[in-house]
């Protein structure tokens, strides 16, 4: 389901996303919570309309009411310009460049994943590792986004079936049904 | 009057500027509200009902800026002193939601008021070195009745019985305290054990239902995220008191460059103002009233080149943040409830150990802040500070780091600094051109004793209540933390920004009189908390809603408020 990424470089990126949020105990890791798909559809954000970058509300359907995360927000022309500058870089385009040339996310992943080797997939983890420890402002770029994916909301692409949360006893999004007064106050 | 597009213009959407607007157009007046930011919050047709933007959602909230403002968009530069050179840090400082509601949006609603010493530091503690420490050109009796009215139009829960540190009040809160959360209920009865005083926070979230909104259902998803459901008292309330009159128009999106002065330089004729899409347009009003916050309102008093320049801009306070941090061996579950449940003000009364340590230290005296007693939250901000690999697996699911946390954070009085301020970057510009606001600041000694004196006092309570762990951190870091204040992001995490168009009776040492108004150009009224002189140790919004009815009302030649203080208060 590549949106932006090619389907070697989704790999790679799952490949990777296993190594900084691992399966172990339990948790499915970032690789099975869709991490890839999460950095997928941020890359290819601009590909949808409105863009996959905020998420609708005001509730998911998860606890009650009418689901509408998956109805994206529009952005206004100066949110949309910092959100590609983000995503596409400034491109020499003298709006996106007022204070410095950006570097966008689609160029550091296409560079870091490249970095990563064609064989990154068939490696042993602890030479995934190294390689990923050989670059790391890309490694913090890669796990800062798949945080993201692995607990933000299941609409975002990541988070799959909604493992990330379950594996770590949270509750997620719980408008409008919330909390009662007993489970605030209470010690369970 | 028919020759001004309005009465009044206001700048901003918070707390500051909602609540001039629904005083004023109570009064008649015709009022039209100008927003940097856009429109998440209410309908701006009738019945004014929530638009449904925000949600439970912490990647939307706490990492896209839905609620704004993009650092990309609106960069801010940081330097601790000039020695630092033009900037050591571009991005967020101190940055507060820019979009109808302001900082109220974001806000979990703590609104304790100030106590009387609070409006008399100077007459009744004395001055400290290397600080402004001045009185208020107002007292907390005067305010008290427009405390009482502004607990009223916000909507807050407490219980006025718990505090025994607190002012006296007129009357009681308008709503009971909603419940407490577990996290507070362990660190507050250990508090008392150990001879504090925690009492259950006064709160603008509805604890039943409320001036035709909802009570609160405890989702946990309030201090950093609007309210989905219509509970919280961000300026929603006077907001849409102010449109239902049919004089209130908001424009969000409409970026205010310029107050605009008429031909004798003393007195404003209206804004000139940008639109989305780069439009200039041109407001004229009789009164233009600044509600933009303590970081923009000075950022506009500059570009204007209004206010007294000697002062705009500086004495530019936070509240100094100290945290103490307990990991329990068992869950707290902290994202449930309103965020913070609990305070406590003993800090800010010093005992005799913290008088020693003042004296120790050369200071005449010391006050710390309000302690909020309140927990971790949300897994994306807990997991991006875990290192990565199987630690981070494991570490998210034992959880000590959100889930098995307490949290106190003291909000520590900060002293007026003149070399503390806010003023235009040389080079760094904004999205629409304009010179990026910087920040100087440095804190007082008086802060980082008081840091280290209470810090360690927090957490034994932490010890006391069951934490297996404890240690604590500042915002800004002390001195010795050098290296840690050149990493990442240097500026204070404080959203509490205060001070920058301080008020006073004398013209040569304050930018506003005690009526909020600037000395030199009268039909310009400020409306937040850059009239502040000093920053006391409680949240500011309840101050800032007060005063500004206060203001709003004199403006509109409305009788005063009165109150009564009860016998034997």
């Amino acid at each position: 389901m590549a949106i932006w990424l090619t389907e070697h470089e989704h790999a790679v990126v799952a490949a990777a996303a296993d190594r900084v949020i691992p399966p172990v105990g339990g948790h499915p890791g970032g690789g099975a919570l869709g991490v890839a798909d999460f950095i997928d559809s941020l890359l290819g954000a601009f590909v949808f309309d409105p863009p996959r970058i905020w998420a609708g509300g005001p509730f998911s359907g998860r606890a009650g009411g009418t689901a509408s995360f998956d109805e994206f927000l529009p952005l206004n022309s100066l949110e949309e310009l910092a959100w590609r500058t983000r995503i596409e870089g400034s491109k020499g385009m003298v709006e996106r460049e007022r204070n410095g040339a950006v570097i966008g996310w689609q160029q550091q992943y296409r560079n870091g994943i490249a970095a990563l080797g064609r064989d990154f997939c068939d490696i042993s983890g602890r030479e995934q590792d190294a390689r990923l420890n050989g670059d790391p402002a890309f490694k913090n770029l890669l796990y800062t986004h798949a945080c993201e994916g692995a607990y933000g909301a299941p609409e975002y692409g990541g988070n799959r079936e909604m493992r990330g949360w379950g594996a770590i006893q949270y509750q997620g999004d719980v408008q409008p049904r919330g909390y009662t007064d007993r489970e605030v106050e209470g010690r369970e | 009057m028919t020759d001004t597009d309005c009465d009044a213009v206001v700048v901003g959407t918070g707390p500051a500027g909602a609540t001039c607007a629904e005083v004023l157009t109570a009064a008649g007046w015709s009022v039209i509200m100008l927003e940097k930011g856009r429109n998440h919050l209410l309908s701006l047709d009738a019945p004014f009902n929530p638009l449904g933007h925000v949600s439970n959602d912490e990647l939307k909230l706490v990492f896209r800026h839905f609620l704004g403002p993009d650092p990309w968009l609106e960069p801010r530069t940081f330097r601790s002193s000039e020695d630092d050179g033009d900037r050591i840090y571009t991005g967020d400082v101190n940055n507060l939601p820019s979009t109808v509601g302001g900082g109220g949006m974001h806000a979990d609603g703590k609104v304790p008021r100030f106590r009387e010493i609070d409006f008399r530091l100077a007459s009744e503690l004395g001055p400290v070195d290397g600080a402004d420490v001045v009185d208020w050109p107002l007292d907390y009796d005067e305010l008290e009745p427009y405390y009482a009215e502004a607990e009223r139009v916000v909507g807050v829960a407490g219980d006025a019985a718990v505090n025994p540190y607190a002012a006296w009040r007129s009357g009681p809160y308008p709503m009971p305290p909603g419940p407490d959360m577990f996290c507070a209920v362990l660190t507050s009865e250990a508090a008392t054990r150990l001879g504090y005083h925690p009492y259950r926070a006064p709160t603008a979230v509805n604890s039943v239902e409320y001036d035709g909104r909802p009570a609160c259902n405890n989702c946990g998803f309030c201090g950093y995220f609007g309210c989905p459901i219509d509970a919280k008292g961000d300026p929603v309330a006077p907001l849409r008191h102010a449109l239902r009159t049919g004089r209130c128009e908001i424009r969000p999106e409409s970026y205010v460059t310029e107050v605009l002065l008429d031909e004798t330089g003393r007195r404003a004729r209206g804004v000139r103002y940008v639109g989305v899409d780069g439009t200039v347009h041109e407001l004229s009003a009789r009164h233009v009233i600044l509600g933009a916050g303590a970081f923009e309102t000075p950022r506009l008093l500059l570009r204007s080149e209004i206010g007294n320049s000697d002062v705009v801009g500086r004495f530019l306070m936070y509240h100094f943040q100290t945290f103490a941090l307990g990991v329990f061996p068992f869950r707290l579950h902290a994202h449930r409830g309103r965020s913070v449940t609990h305070l406590m003000d003993d800090p800010i009364i010093p005992d005799a150990d913290a008088q020693a340590a003042a004296r120790g230290a050369g200071l005449p005296w010391m006050r710390g802040g309000i302690v909020e007693h309140g927990g971790a939250s949300h897994p994306i901000t807990e997991a991006i500070h875990l290192p990565p690999g199987e630690d981070h697996t494991r570490l998210m699911m034992a959880s000590p780091m959100r889930d098995r946390m307490a949290a106190f954070t003291m909000q520590g009085e900060d002293l007026p600094q003149a070399t503390n301020r806010i003023d235009l970057d040389p080079s760094v510009t904004d999205a629409w051109g304009l010179p990026a606001g910087r920040v100087t600041y440095r804190p007082h000694r008086h802060e980082l004793v008081c840091a280290q004196h209470w810090a360690p006092r927090l957490e034994t309570v932490m010890k006391e209540a069951g934490a297996r762990h404890t240690f604590w951190a500042t915002s800004p870091p002390l001195p010795e933390q050098e290296a840690r204040r050149r990493a990442a992001n240097p500026s204070p995490m404080s959203r509490h920004v205060m001070g920058t168009a301080r008020m006073g009776d004398d013209p040569r040492t304050s930018v506003c009189d005690r009526w909020q108004r600037l000395h030199d150009v009268e039909n310009v009224l400020v409306a937040d908390s850059s009239v502040f002189p000093t920053s006391a140790g409680y949240g500011p919004t309840l101050t800032i809603v007060a005063l500004a009815i206060r203001a709003a009302r004199a403006l509109a030649d409305l009788e005063p408020l009165r109150s009564q203080r009860p016998t034997g208060s």
